[in-house]
Protein backbone atom coordinates (compact mmCIF):
# COMPACT_ATOMS: atom_id res chain seq x y z
CA UNK A 1 0.00 0.00 0.00
CA UNK A 2 2.66 2.58 1.43
CA UNK A 3 4.56 1.26 -1.72
CA UNK A 4 2.02 2.03 -4.26
CA UNK A 5 1.26 5.44 -2.41
CA UNK A 6 5.12 6.18 -2.71
CA UNK A 7 5.29 5.59 -6.38
CA UNK A 8 1.84 7.91 -7.15
CA UNK A 9 3.44 10.92 -4.87
CA UNK A 10 2.56 13.53 -7.54
CA UNK A 11 0.18 12.38 -9.56
CA UNK A 12 -2.81 13.93 -10.08
CA UNK A 13 -5.34 14.27 -7.74
CA UNK A 14 -9.16 13.34 -8.57
CA UNK A 15 -11.63 16.41 -8.15
CA UNK A 16 -13.86 14.12 -6.06
CA UNK A 17 -17.15 16.77 -6.22
CA UNK A 18 -16.47 17.14 -10.14
CA UNK A 19 -16.49 13.28 -10.32
CA UNK A 20 -19.29 12.40 -8.14
CA UNK A 21 -21.35 14.73 -10.26
CA UNK A 22 -20.81 12.55 -12.93
CA UNK A 23 -22.77 9.58 -10.98
CA UNK A 24 -26.69 10.31 -10.56
CA UNK A 25 -27.19 7.19 -8.99
CA UNK A 26 -24.74 8.24 -5.68
CA UNK A 27 -27.25 11.13 -4.69
CA UNK A 28 -30.14 9.16 -3.13
CA UNK A 29 -31.25 8.03 0.06
CA UNK A 30 -31.43 4.35 1.14
CA UNK A 31 -33.54 3.40 4.05
CA UNK A 32 -33.51 6.88 5.13
CA UNK A 33 -29.49 7.67 4.98
CA UNK A 34 -27.55 9.10 1.98
CA UNK A 35 -26.01 6.44 0.05
CA UNK A 36 -22.91 4.99 0.39
CA UNK A 37 -21.90 2.53 -2.04
CA UNK A 38 -19.34 0.43 -1.82
CA UNK A 39 -19.39 -2.81 -3.90
CA UNK A 40 -18.02 -1.40 -6.67
CA UNK A 41 -16.01 -4.29 -7.73
CA UNK A 42 -19.39 -6.48 -8.33
CA UNK A 43 -20.68 -3.74 -9.97
CA UNK A 44 -19.81 0.21 -10.41
CA UNK A 45 -22.47 2.98 -10.99
CA UNK A 46 -23.24 4.30 -14.13
CA UNK A 47 -21.55 7.72 -15.32
CA UNK A 48 -23.57 10.09 -16.75
CA UNK A 49 -21.55 10.32 -20.34
CA UNK A 50 -22.21 6.55 -20.39
CA UNK A 51 -25.70 7.09 -19.66
CA UNK A 52 -25.69 10.02 -22.41
CA UNK A 53 -23.58 7.96 -25.04
CA UNK A 54 -26.38 5.35 -24.79
CA UNK A 55 -28.99 7.37 -25.00
CA UNK A 56 -28.26 9.30 -28.06
CA UNK A 57 -27.22 6.49 -29.91
CA UNK A 58 -30.48 4.58 -29.46
CA UNK A 59 -32.40 8.14 -30.02
CA UNK A 60 -30.78 9.19 -32.75
CA UNK A 61 -28.37 6.68 -34.61
CA UNK A 62 -29.34 3.05 -34.00
CA UNK A 63 -30.09 0.69 -37.26
CA UNK A 64 -28.23 -2.31 -38.12
CA UNK A 65 -24.63 -3.04 -38.43
CA UNK A 66 -22.57 -4.01 -41.14
CA UNK A 67 -25.62 -4.46 -43.01
CA UNK A 68 -27.20 -1.66 -44.74
CA UNK A 69 -27.19 1.05 -47.50
CA UNK A 70 -29.23 3.79 -45.68
CA UNK A 71 -28.18 6.12 -43.55
CA UNK A 72 -29.06 5.13 -40.03
CA UNK A 73 -26.95 1.98 -40.78
CA UNK A 74 -23.86 3.78 -41.36
CA UNK A 75 -23.77 5.78 -38.87
CA UNK A 76 -24.34 2.59 -36.36
CA UNK A 77 -22.18 1.13 -38.14
CA UNK A 78 -19.74 4.06 -37.33
CA UNK A 79 -20.55 4.48 -34.08
CA UNK A 80 -19.74 0.41 -33.47
CA UNK A 81 -16.53 0.36 -34.93
CA UNK A 82 -15.47 3.64 -33.54
CA UNK A 83 -16.29 2.08 -30.43
CA UNK A 84 -13.87 -1.11 -31.52
CA UNK A 85 -11.29 1.42 -32.06
CA UNK A 86 -11.78 3.14 -28.52
CA UNK A 87 -11.29 -0.46 -26.84
CA UNK A 88 -8.21 -1.32 -28.69
CA UNK A 89 -6.70 2.14 -27.29
CA UNK A 90 -7.52 1.83 -24.00
CA UNK A 91 -5.78 -1.48 -23.76
CA UNK A 92 -3.04 -0.61 -26.27
CA UNK A 93 -3.92 -3.39 -28.58
CA UNK A 94 -2.09 -3.53 -31.78
CA UNK A 95 -5.01 -2.99 -33.93
CA UNK A 96 -8.72 -2.85 -33.46
CA UNK A 97 -9.17 -6.06 -35.66
CA UNK A 98 -8.04 -8.02 -32.40
CA UNK A 99 -10.74 -6.61 -30.07
CA UNK A 100 -13.48 -8.81 -30.00
CA UNK A 101 -16.93 -7.95 -28.18
CA UNK A 102 -18.43 -10.20 -25.80
CA UNK A 103 -21.28 -10.30 -23.50
CA UNK A 104 -18.69 -9.77 -20.73
CA UNK A 105 -15.55 -11.28 -18.99
CA UNK A 106 -17.87 -14.46 -18.66
CA UNK A 107 -18.16 -14.67 -22.34
CA UNK A 108 -15.00 -13.66 -23.84
CA UNK A 109 -12.84 -16.30 -21.26
CA UNK A 110 -15.52 -18.85 -22.66
CA UNK A 111 -15.08 -17.63 -26.20
CA UNK A 112 -11.33 -18.66 -25.12
CA UNK A 113 -11.76 -21.71 -24.00
CA UNK A 114 -14.51 -23.29 -26.12
CA UNK A 115 -12.78 -21.82 -29.52
CA UNK A 116 -8.73 -22.13 -28.73
CA UNK A 117 -9.05 -24.76 -25.96
CA UNK A 118 -11.11 -27.06 -27.73
CA UNK A 119 -9.57 -26.96 -30.89
CA UNK A 120 -5.81 -27.38 -29.82
CA UNK A 121 -5.90 -29.15 -26.01
CA UNK A 122 -5.68 -32.74 -26.15
CA UNK A 123 -5.32 -35.58 -23.22
CA UNK A 124 -2.54 -35.28 -21.43
CA UNK A 125 -1.94 -31.14 -22.13
CA UNK A 126 -2.84 -28.95 -19.17
CA UNK A 127 -4.41 -25.68 -18.71
CA UNK A 128 -3.05 -24.42 -15.50
CA UNK A 129 -5.09 -21.35 -13.21
CA UNK A 130 -4.40 -20.30 -9.90
CA UNK A 131 -6.54 -20.42 -6.58
CA UNK A 132 -7.49 -17.05 -6.37
CA UNK A 133 -9.50 -17.18 -9.86
CA UNK A 134 -13.01 -15.99 -9.89
CA UNK A 135 -15.79 -18.64 -11.09
CA UNK A 136 -15.57 -17.39 -14.50
CA UNK A 137 -12.20 -18.61 -15.40
CA UNK A 138 -12.54 -22.35 -13.67
CA UNK A 139 -15.84 -23.06 -14.99
CA UNK A 140 -15.19 -22.67 -18.77
CA UNK A 141 -11.20 -24.38 -18.06
CA UNK A 142 -12.63 -27.47 -16.18
CA UNK A 143 -15.52 -27.53 -19.39
CA UNK A 144 -13.07 -27.59 -22.24
CA UNK A 145 -11.01 -30.56 -19.89
CA UNK A 146 -13.88 -32.62 -19.80
CA UNK A 147 -14.44 -32.01 -23.51
CA UNK A 148 -10.70 -32.43 -24.35
CA UNK A 149 -9.14 -34.91 -21.90
CA UNK A 150 -7.10 -32.23 -20.53
CA UNK A 151 -5.55 -31.77 -17.30
CA UNK A 152 -6.51 -28.51 -14.86
CA UNK A 153 -4.04 -27.93 -12.53
CA UNK A 154 -4.25 -24.85 -9.95
CA UNK A 155 -1.16 -23.21 -8.14
CA UNK A 156 -1.56 -22.61 -4.63
CA UNK A 157 -1.63 -18.92 -2.85
CA UNK A 158 0.14 -17.57 -0.09
CA UNK A 159 -1.79 -16.65 4.05
CA UNK A 160 -1.55 -13.14 2.06
CA UNK A 161 -3.81 -13.66 -1.16
CA UNK A 162 -0.58 -13.94 -3.18
CA UNK A 163 -0.10 -16.46 -5.98
CA UNK A 164 2.67 -18.79 -5.03
CA UNK A 165 4.91 -18.14 -7.94
CA UNK A 166 7.11 -21.05 -6.60
CA UNK A 167 4.12 -23.67 -7.06
CA UNK A 168 3.14 -21.88 -9.86
CA UNK A 169 6.75 -22.42 -11.71
CA UNK A 170 6.85 -26.39 -10.43
CA UNK A 171 3.51 -26.85 -12.43
CA UNK A 172 4.88 -25.29 -15.50
CA UNK A 173 5.99 -27.48 -17.62
CA UNK A 174 6.02 -28.56 -21.83
CA UNK A 175 2.00 -30.61 -21.59
CA UNK A 176 0.90 -26.63 -19.87
CA UNK A 177 -1.00 -25.30 -22.79
CA UNK A 178 -2.78 -22.73 -21.71
CA UNK A 179 -2.23 -20.13 -18.39
CA UNK A 180 -5.55 -18.86 -17.08
CA UNK A 181 -5.02 -15.76 -14.50
CA UNK A 182 -6.79 -13.29 -12.59
CA UNK A 183 -5.20 -9.25 -13.40
CA UNK A 184 -6.67 -8.14 -9.96
CA UNK A 185 -8.53 -10.14 -7.64
CA UNK A 186 -12.30 -9.23 -7.35
CA UNK A 187 -12.31 -11.47 -3.73
CA UNK A 188 -8.68 -10.11 -2.61
CA UNK A 189 -7.88 -7.37 -4.05
CA UNK A 190 -4.75 -8.64 -4.85
CA UNK A 191 -2.70 -7.05 -8.05
CA UNK A 192 -1.02 -10.21 -9.79
CA UNK A 193 2.18 -10.64 -11.51
CA UNK A 194 0.82 -10.74 -14.91
CA UNK A 195 3.94 -9.94 -17.36
CA UNK A 196 6.11 -11.90 -15.43
CA UNK A 197 3.53 -14.90 -15.93
CA UNK A 198 3.12 -14.57 -18.99
CA UNK A 199 6.79 -14.61 -19.66
CA UNK A 200 7.08 -17.92 -17.79
CA UNK A 201 4.34 -19.54 -19.94
CA UNK A 202 5.61 -18.41 -22.95
CA UNK A 203 8.70 -19.99 -22.18
CA UNK A 204 7.35 -23.63 -21.96
CA UNK A 205 5.07 -22.43 -25.00
CA UNK A 206 1.79 -21.82 -23.28
CA UNK A 207 -0.99 -18.93 -23.96
CA UNK A 208 -1.89 -16.85 -21.40
CA UNK A 209 -5.44 -15.51 -20.90
CA UNK A 210 -5.99 -12.63 -18.34
CA UNK A 211 -8.86 -11.94 -16.31
CA UNK A 212 -9.12 -8.01 -16.30
CA UNK A 213 -12.44 -7.51 -15.35
CA UNK A 214 -11.62 -5.80 -11.83
CA UNK A 215 -7.93 -4.31 -13.46
CA UNK A 216 -9.30 -1.94 -16.78
CA UNK A 217 -11.01 0.23 -14.12
CA UNK A 218 -7.91 0.73 -11.96
CA UNK A 219 -4.71 0.48 -13.54
CA UNK A 220 -3.35 1.27 -16.89
CA UNK A 221 -3.73 -1.95 -19.02
CA UNK A 222 -1.30 -2.28 -21.67
CA UNK A 223 -1.95 -5.93 -23.54
CA UNK A 224 1.48 -5.23 -25.69
CA UNK A 225 3.35 -4.27 -22.71
CA UNK A 226 1.72 -7.75 -20.73
CA UNK A 227 2.90 -9.95 -23.65
CA UNK A 228 -0.89 -11.63 -22.58
CA UNK A 229 -2.09 -13.70 -25.62
CA UNK A 230 -6.06 -12.82 -24.31
CA UNK A 231 -7.15 -10.50 -22.26
CA UNK A 232 -10.83 -10.47 -21.10
CA UNK A 233 -12.92 -7.25 -19.42
CA UNK A 234 -16.20 -5.94 -18.64
CA UNK A 235 -18.31 -2.99 -19.31
CA UNK A 236 -19.79 -3.01 -15.66
CA UNK A 237 -16.92 -3.07 -14.11
CA UNK A 238 -15.62 -0.24 -15.35
CA UNK A 239 -18.68 2.81 -15.11
CA UNK A 240 -20.36 1.32 -18.30
CA UNK A 241 -23.17 -0.68 -19.18
CA UNK A 242 -24.08 -4.51 -18.24
CA UNK A 243 -24.22 -6.85 -21.02
CA UNK A 244 -21.38 -5.78 -23.24
CA UNK A 245 -17.49 -6.80 -22.23
CA UNK A 246 -14.51 -7.19 -25.04
CA UNK A 247 -12.05 -9.91 -25.48
CA UNK A 248 -8.47 -9.09 -26.54
CA UNK A 249 -6.74 -11.41 -28.72
CA UNK A 250 -3.64 -11.46 -30.81
CA UNK A 251 -4.51 -11.53 -34.23
CA UNK A 252 -2.30 -14.50 -35.03
CA UNK A 253 -4.48 -16.70 -32.54
CA UNK A 254 -7.45 -14.81 -33.41
CA UNK A 255 -6.65 -15.54 -37.55
CA UNK A 256 -6.06 -19.58 -36.41
CA UNK A 257 -9.03 -20.17 -33.90
CA UNK A 258 -12.73 -21.83 -35.44
CA UNK A 259 -15.61 -19.69 -34.89
CA UNK A 260 -17.48 -19.89 -31.54
CA UNK A 261 -20.84 -19.03 -31.94
CA UNK A 262 -22.26 -19.62 -35.71
CA UNK A 263 -25.12 -17.35 -37.56
CA UNK A 264 -25.09 -13.78 -38.93
CA UNK A 265 -22.50 -11.40 -39.27
CA UNK A 266 -19.86 -14.68 -38.76
CA UNK A 267 -20.01 -15.23 -42.13
CA UNK A 268 -18.88 -14.25 -45.87
CA UNK A 269 -20.95 -16.73 -48.02
CA UNK A 270 -22.88 -19.46 -46.54
CA UNK A 271 -24.36 -22.36 -48.99
CA UNK A 272 -25.66 -25.53 -47.09
CA UNK A 273 -21.95 -27.23 -48.65
CA UNK A 274 -20.08 -24.74 -47.37
CA UNK A 275 -19.84 -21.82 -44.94
CA UNK A 276 -17.42 -19.05 -45.61
CA UNK A 277 -16.25 -17.60 -42.47
CA UNK A 278 -15.89 -13.55 -41.86
CA UNK A 279 -12.13 -12.12 -41.18
CA UNK A 280 -11.17 -11.11 -37.15
CA UNK A 281 -13.25 -10.09 -35.41
CA UNK A 282 -16.24 -10.51 -37.14
CA UNK A 283 -16.10 -14.52 -37.15
CA UNK A 284 -16.60 -14.44 -33.51
CA UNK A 285 -19.27 -11.87 -33.39
CA UNK A 286 -22.28 -13.85 -34.38
CA UNK A 287 -25.75 -12.01 -34.81
CA UNK A 288 -26.99 -8.13 -33.97
CA UNK A 289 -24.36 -7.56 -31.14
CA UNK A 290 -25.36 -5.06 -28.71
CA UNK A 291 -24.49 -2.11 -30.34
CA UNK A 292 -25.38 0.83 -27.62
CA UNK A 293 -23.47 -1.69 -25.22
CA UNK A 294 -20.39 -1.03 -27.26
CA UNK A 295 -21.14 2.53 -27.64
CA UNK A 296 -21.32 2.98 -23.62
CA UNK A 297 -17.98 0.96 -23.11
CA UNK A 298 -16.33 3.51 -25.50
CA UNK A 299 -17.45 5.86 -23.57
CA UNK A 300 -16.57 4.19 -19.95
CA UNK A 301 -13.23 3.89 -21.82
CA UNK A 302 -12.88 7.75 -22.17
CA UNK A 303 -14.15 8.48 -18.89
CA UNK A 304 -11.61 6.85 -17.39
CA UNK A 305 -8.87 7.49 -19.88
CA UNK A 306 -9.45 11.12 -19.01
CA UNK A 307 -9.66 10.94 -15.35
CA UNK A 308 -6.38 8.93 -15.84
CA UNK A 309 -5.13 5.80 -14.50
CA UNK A 310 -2.50 7.55 -12.11
CA UNK A 311 -4.76 9.65 -10.49
CA UNK A 312 -7.14 7.12 -10.18
CA UNK A 313 -5.07 4.59 -8.60
CA UNK A 314 -3.37 7.74 -6.47
CA UNK A 315 -7.13 7.93 -4.83
CA UNK A 316 -7.52 4.76 -4.69
CA UNK A 317 -4.38 3.65 -2.37
CA UNK A 318 -5.19 6.61 -0.18
CA UNK A 319 -8.60 5.32 0.44
CA UNK A 320 -7.08 1.60 1.00
CA UNK A 321 -4.67 2.98 3.40
CA UNK A 322 -7.19 5.10 5.45
CA UNK A 323 -9.53 2.13 4.98
CA UNK A 324 -7.41 -0.13 6.90
CA UNK A 325 -6.54 2.38 9.49
CA UNK A 326 -10.14 3.67 10.43
CA UNK A 327 -11.45 0.26 9.79
CA UNK A 328 -8.92 -1.77 12.02
CA UNK A 329 -10.09 -3.33 15.23
CA UNK A 330 -9.60 -6.33 17.38
CA UNK A 331 -12.34 -8.44 15.69
CA UNK A 332 -11.94 -7.51 12.37
CA UNK A 333 -9.68 -9.86 9.98
CA UNK A 334 -9.14 -8.17 6.79
CA UNK A 335 -8.39 -11.42 4.17
CA UNK A 336 -6.40 -10.52 1.24
CA UNK A 337 -3.12 -8.37 2.37
CA UNK A 338 -1.34 -8.69 -0.57
CA UNK A 339 1.70 -6.25 -1.09
CA UNK A 340 0.56 -5.23 -4.32
CA UNK A 341 -3.04 -4.43 -3.49
CA UNK A 342 -6.06 -2.86 -5.50
CA UNK A 343 -8.96 -0.30 -3.68
CA UNK A 344 -11.08 -3.03 -1.67
CA UNK A 345 -11.11 -4.40 1.61
CA UNK A 346 -12.39 -7.82 2.27
CA UNK A 347 -13.19 -8.55 5.86
CA UNK A 348 -14.57 -10.42 8.70
CA UNK A 349 -16.12 -9.52 12.24
CA UNK A 350 -15.30 -12.16 14.96
CA UNK A 351 -18.51 -14.39 15.54
CA UNK A 352 -20.94 -12.22 12.87
CA UNK A 353 -22.12 -14.04 9.71
CA UNK A 354 -21.22 -11.42 6.90
CA UNK A 355 -24.64 -11.65 5.52
CA UNK A 356 -25.90 -10.43 8.72
CA UNK A 357 -23.28 -7.45 7.98
CA UNK A 358 -24.71 -6.76 4.90
CA UNK A 359 -28.19 -6.48 6.15
CA UNK A 360 -27.34 -4.18 9.11
CA UNK A 361 -24.88 -2.19 7.11
CA UNK A 362 -27.59 -1.82 4.23
CA UNK A 363 -30.15 -0.54 7.06
CA UNK A 364 -27.49 2.39 7.53
CA UNK A 365 -27.73 3.25 3.90
CA UNK A 366 -24.05 1.54 2.94
CA UNK A 367 -23.98 -0.96 0.42
CA UNK A 368 -21.27 -3.59 0.59
CA UNK A 369 -21.32 -7.25 -1.06
CA UNK A 370 -21.05 -10.16 1.33
CA UNK A 371 -20.82 -13.95 0.45
CA UNK A 372 -18.25 -16.06 -1.52
CA UNK A 373 -17.65 -13.23 -4.27
CA UNK A 374 -17.93 -15.99 -7.14
CA UNK A 375 -14.81 -17.21 -5.37
CA UNK A 376 -15.50 -20.32 -3.60
CA UNK A 377 -11.95 -21.89 -3.31
CA UNK A 378 -10.72 -18.48 -2.03
CA UNK A 379 -13.06 -18.67 0.67
CA UNK A 380 -12.21 -22.78 0.99
CA UNK A 381 -8.71 -21.73 1.03
CA UNK A 382 -9.18 -19.39 4.01
CA UNK A 383 -11.27 -21.68 5.18
CA UNK A 384 -14.37 -19.06 5.44
CA UNK A 385 -18.31 -19.40 4.51
CA UNK A 386 -18.06 -15.98 3.12
CA UNK A 387 -16.78 -12.04 3.88
CA UNK A 388 -17.63 -8.93 3.87
CA UNK A 389 -16.30 -6.52 1.02
CA UNK A 390 -15.83 -2.88 1.04
CA UNK A 391 -14.93 -1.95 -2.64
CA UNK A 392 -13.92 1.38 -3.82
CA UNK A 393 -13.95 3.42 -6.89
CA UNK A 394 -13.63 6.87 -8.40
CA UNK A 395 -16.56 7.99 -6.77
CA UNK A 396 -15.38 7.03 -2.97
CA UNK A 397 -15.07 9.42 -0.97
CA UNK A 398 -12.78 8.96 2.71
CA UNK A 399 -16.22 9.79 4.72
CA UNK A 400 -18.09 6.86 2.62
CA UNK A 401 -15.70 4.80 5.11
CA UNK A 402 -15.76 6.75 8.08
CA UNK A 403 -19.88 5.38 7.55
CA UNK A 404 -18.92 1.93 7.28
CA UNK A 405 -16.94 2.51 10.24
CA UNK A 406 -19.95 3.59 12.04
CA UNK A 407 -22.47 0.87 10.50
CA UNK A 408 -20.35 -1.47 11.33
CA UNK A 409 -20.18 -0.34 15.05
CA UNK A 410 -24.13 -0.80 14.45
CA UNK A 411 -23.49 -3.84 13.77
CA UNK A 412 -22.01 -5.04 17.08
CA UNK A 413 -24.24 -3.20 18.81
CA UNK A 414 -26.91 -5.25 17.28
CA UNK A 415 -25.62 -8.96 17.17
CA UNK A 416 -22.85 -8.16 19.72
CA UNK B 1 -37.18 -0.36 7.69
CA UNK B 2 -35.71 -1.35 10.89
CA UNK B 3 -33.31 -3.71 11.51
CA UNK B 4 -34.53 -4.50 14.68
CA UNK B 5 -37.22 -5.75 13.66
CA UNK B 6 -35.02 -8.61 11.65
CA UNK B 7 -32.59 -8.97 14.52
CA UNK B 8 -35.20 -9.38 17.50
CA UNK B 9 -33.85 -9.92 21.20
CA UNK B 10 -35.07 -13.75 20.83
CA UNK B 11 -33.03 -13.98 17.61
CA UNK B 12 -30.03 -12.57 18.91
CA UNK B 13 -30.28 -14.48 21.58
CA UNK B 14 -30.68 -18.11 19.59
CA UNK B 15 -27.86 -17.18 17.33
CA UNK B 16 -25.31 -16.71 20.83
CA UNK B 17 -26.30 -19.67 22.29
CA UNK B 18 -28.47 -21.96 20.11
CA UNK B 19 -30.39 -24.59 21.52
CA UNK B 20 -30.02 -28.32 20.64
CA UNK B 21 -26.91 -27.61 18.96
CA UNK B 22 -25.40 -31.21 18.52
CA UNK B 23 -25.20 -34.29 16.76
CA UNK B 24 -27.56 -37.21 17.56
CA UNK B 25 -25.40 -40.70 16.78
CA UNK B 26 -28.16 -42.83 15.41
CA UNK B 27 -31.12 -40.52 14.18
CA UNK B 28 -33.93 -42.06 12.43
CA UNK B 29 -34.31 -39.20 10.12
CA UNK B 30 -31.94 -36.63 9.60
CA UNK B 31 -30.92 -33.68 6.29
CA UNK B 32 -28.81 -31.53 5.43
CA UNK B 33 -29.72 -28.23 4.19
CA UNK B 34 -27.26 -25.94 2.21
CA UNK B 35 -27.59 -21.79 1.02
CA UNK B 36 -24.80 -22.27 -1.91
CA UNK B 37 -25.75 -17.98 -1.81
CA UNK B 38 -24.71 -17.65 1.74
CA UNK B 39 -22.84 -20.82 2.79
CA UNK B 40 -25.03 -21.40 5.59
CA UNK B 41 -24.92 -25.57 5.90
CA UNK B 42 -26.79 -27.12 8.79
CA UNK B 43 -27.31 -30.87 9.45
CA UNK B 44 -30.27 -31.94 10.88
CA UNK B 45 -31.14 -34.52 13.19
CA UNK B 46 -34.44 -36.42 14.19
CA UNK B 47 -35.21 -39.26 16.69
CA UNK B 48 -38.78 -39.89 15.45
CA UNK B 49 -40.81 -42.81 18.22
CA UNK B 50 -43.78 -43.92 16.58
CA UNK B 51 -45.15 -40.58 15.51
CA UNK B 52 -43.33 -38.74 17.94
CA UNK B 53 -40.21 -36.45 18.02
CA UNK B 54 -38.50 -37.46 20.60
CA UNK B 55 -35.00 -35.50 19.69
CA UNK B 56 -34.45 -33.47 17.45
CA UNK B 57 -30.86 -31.19 17.01
CA UNK B 58 -28.94 -29.66 14.85
CA UNK B 59 -25.28 -28.73 13.83
CA UNK B 60 -23.44 -26.06 11.22
CA UNK B 61 -22.55 -22.48 10.67
CA UNK B 62 -24.60 -19.84 9.17
CA UNK B 63 -25.70 -16.39 9.59
CA UNK B 64 -27.66 -15.27 12.58
CA UNK B 65 -30.88 -15.85 11.14
CA UNK B 66 -30.67 -19.43 9.77
CA UNK B 67 -29.12 -20.36 13.26
CA UNK B 68 -31.42 -18.77 15.18
CA UNK B 69 -34.29 -19.99 13.17
CA UNK B 70 -33.03 -23.75 13.54
CA UNK B 71 -32.57 -23.28 17.04
CA UNK B 72 -36.01 -22.11 17.65
CA UNK B 73 -37.22 -24.94 15.29
CA UNK B 74 -35.73 -27.28 17.45
CA UNK B 75 -36.75 -26.51 20.31
CA UNK B 76 -40.70 -26.09 19.10
CA UNK B 77 -40.42 -29.73 17.41
CA UNK B 78 -39.42 -31.87 20.42
CA UNK B 79 -42.78 -33.69 21.74
CA UNK B 80 -44.81 -32.74 18.79
CA UNK B 81 -45.97 -35.59 16.03
CA UNK B 82 -45.14 -35.74 12.72
CA UNK B 83 -48.16 -34.03 11.30
CA UNK B 84 -47.87 -31.41 13.80
CA UNK B 85 -44.36 -30.45 12.68
CA UNK B 86 -45.48 -30.81 8.90
CA UNK B 87 -48.08 -28.26 9.75
CA UNK B 88 -45.74 -26.08 11.28
CA UNK B 89 -43.62 -26.16 8.41
CA UNK B 90 -47.09 -24.94 6.19
CA UNK B 91 -47.47 -22.11 8.66
CA UNK B 92 -43.94 -21.00 8.61
CA UNK B 93 -43.27 -20.96 4.75
CA UNK B 94 -46.50 -19.13 4.94
CA UNK B 95 -44.92 -16.36 7.56
CA UNK B 96 -41.62 -16.05 5.87
CA UNK B 97 -43.61 -14.79 2.60
CA UNK B 98 -46.37 -12.93 4.61
CA UNK B 99 -49.28 -15.25 3.34
CA UNK B 100 -50.26 -16.22 7.06
CA UNK B 101 -53.36 -14.92 8.83
CA UNK B 102 -52.97 -13.24 12.27
CA UNK B 103 -54.48 -16.04 13.70
CA UNK B 104 -51.60 -18.42 12.59
CA UNK B 105 -49.33 -15.83 13.80
CA UNK B 106 -50.72 -15.82 17.64
CA UNK B 107 -50.52 -19.87 17.26
CA UNK B 108 -47.01 -19.74 16.13
CA UNK B 109 -45.56 -18.21 19.59
CA UNK B 110 -42.28 -17.54 19.93
CA UNK B 111 -41.35 -18.72 16.05
CA UNK B 112 -43.77 -15.42 15.07
CA UNK B 113 -40.33 -13.60 15.76
CA UNK B 114 -38.98 -15.07 12.38
CA UNK B 115 -41.46 -13.07 10.35
CA UNK B 116 -39.23 -10.12 10.37
CA UNK B 117 -37.56 -11.36 7.29
CA UNK B 118 -40.50 -10.72 5.21
CA UNK B 119 -39.13 -7.41 4.70
CA UNK B 120 -35.84 -8.50 3.88
CA UNK B 121 -36.42 -10.70 0.78
CA UNK B 122 -32.62 -11.65 0.00
CA UNK B 123 -33.18 -13.01 3.57
CA UNK B 124 -36.20 -15.16 3.82
CA UNK B 125 -33.29 -18.49 2.42
CA UNK B 126 -31.89 -17.64 5.33
CA UNK B 127 -34.74 -18.39 7.93
CA UNK B 128 -36.37 -21.33 5.63
CA UNK B 129 -33.20 -23.45 5.41
CA UNK B 130 -33.82 -25.47 8.54
CA UNK B 131 -37.59 -25.92 7.71
CA UNK B 132 -36.85 -27.06 4.54
CA UNK B 133 -34.56 -29.45 5.78
CA UNK B 134 -37.10 -30.56 7.90
CA UNK B 135 -39.75 -31.18 5.24
CA UNK B 136 -36.82 -33.25 3.67
CA UNK B 137 -36.22 -35.18 6.90
CA UNK B 138 -39.74 -36.25 7.13
CA UNK B 139 -40.25 -37.02 3.70
CA UNK B 140 -37.74 -39.00 2.42
CA UNK B 141 -36.95 -41.99 4.37
CA UNK B 142 -33.13 -42.20 3.67
CA UNK B 143 -30.49 -39.11 4.13
CA UNK B 144 -31.74 -36.18 2.31
CA UNK B 145 -30.45 -32.71 1.26
CA UNK B 146 -32.32 -29.55 1.21
CA UNK B 147 -31.54 -26.48 -0.88
CA UNK B 148 -32.89 -23.04 -0.64
CA UNK B 149 -31.24 -21.82 -3.98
Amino acid sequence: MSVAADRLEGAPALDIDAVRAQFPALHQQVNGKDLVYLDTAASAQRAQCVIDAVSHYDSHDHANVHRGVHALSQRATDAFEGARRSVAQFINAGSESEIVFTRGTTEAINLVAQSYGRSTLKAGDEVLITWMEHHSNIVPWQMVCEQTGATLKVARIDERGQIDMEHFRSLLNERTRVVGVVHISNALGTINPVAQIARLAHEVGAVVVVDGAQATPHMAVDVQALDCDFYALSGHKMYGPTGIGALYGKRALLDAMPPWQGGGDMILAVDFERTLYNEVPYKFEAGTPNISGAIGLAAACDFVRQLGHEAIARHEADLLEYAMTRLAAPDLTVIGTAQHKSGLVSFTLDGIHPHDIGTIVDGEGVAIRTGHHCAMPVMTFFNLPATARASFGVYTRREDIDRLADALDQVREVLG
Amino acid sequence: MDVQDLYKEIIVDHNRSPRNFRRIDAPTHQAEGFNPLCGDKLHLYLTIDGDTISDIAFEGSGCAISVASASMMTDALRGKSVDEAQQLFERMRALFTDQGEQGDLDALGKLAALGGVRQYPSRIKCANLSWHALHAALTADAAATASTE
